[in-house]
């Protein structure tokens, strides 16, 4: 499979894997219980947990076949993609508000990904 | 404290050390991993190898700290935003490429601080902002 297919395959997954598990977590609300049998029952009983875990290993399997056909360095700007992708997408599906300064940090964290990659 | 911020004290720090939590067993359960496929780790396609690699000590130690990482970072999307989440946790970017700095003898170009500075800019700067902004406004 060609790389940018891969990169597609792995943002695509990790992008929905993090809005599942963020949006069932909020609807959730706040974990109050550590107890690890209770923690273990509240965070995966769920359907969508359980969907979010399956599409991050969809993003770990894809992620080492990229590593597989190429370098580090490029594989890791891949997933500062998602970085992006993902706090959009927070603002327009989780009605997340996206202040200025956060969008500046989002903005910093992601050229420092490229950067690292470089 | 900055009265613009709406979250209580409380659910900041519970927020700081779930952050610390989620960032340090990405970071070591990476780094496990890493260290376990450098280090007698060889997987040529057959089960065999596949299974001899997941029983690596290195390997088992990675697994068991990314699946506490899963766990954690769960329990924090709980109560924060995935859009403070995000970046707050990428400086786990930098530690790990520290980390390979020390341990494992890889280079870092002087870009790659740059980057790196970047990322600890954005992190704090994004720590900074109030945890959730989607929920419990009016407390």
């Amino acid at each position: 499979m060609n790389r940018w297919a891969l990169i597609t395959i792995i943002v695509g997954s990790t992008v929905a894997s993090d809005m599942l598990q963020s949006w069932q977590m909020k609807r959730h609300g706040e974990v109050t219980d550590f107890r690890v049998h209770r923690l273990l029952a509240t965070l995966l009983g769920k359907l969508p947990m359980i969907a979010s875990v399956f599409f991050l290993a969809v993003s770990f399997y894809a992620f080492l076949a990229l590593l597989q056909i190429s370098d580090l360095s490029f594989a890791v700007p891949a997933t500062a993609l998602s970085i992006a992708v993902e706090t959009i997408l927070a603002r327009l599906i989780l009605k997340e508000t996206v202040t200025p300064a956060r969008w500046t940090g989002v903005l910093l964290v992601t050229i420092g990904v490229w950067l690292l990659a470089l | 404290m900055d009265s613009t911020n709406q979250t209580t004290p409380g659910l900041q720090a519970k927020t700081r050390l779930f952050s610390c939590i989620v960032v340090l067993t990405n970071v070591l359960g990476n780094f496990a991993l890493g260290w376990g496929m450098k280090h007698g780790g060889n997987m040529d396609g057959s089960a065999m190898s596949f299974v001899r690699v997941v029983f690596n000590p290195w390997v088992l130690l990675g697994i068991a700290l990314l699946a506490a990482w899963v766990l954690s970072r769960m329990a924090l999307l709980s109560w924060a935003d995935l859009s403070y989440v995000i970046p707050v946790t990428s400086i786990g970017f930098v530690l790990n490429a520290i980390m390979g700095y020390l341990f494992m003898g890889e280079q870092i170009s002087a870009l790659r601080w740059l980057g790196t500075l970047c990322i600890v800019g954005g992190t704090v700067i994004v720590g900074l902002t109030s945890v959730s902004t989607t929920t419990g406004v009016e407390k």
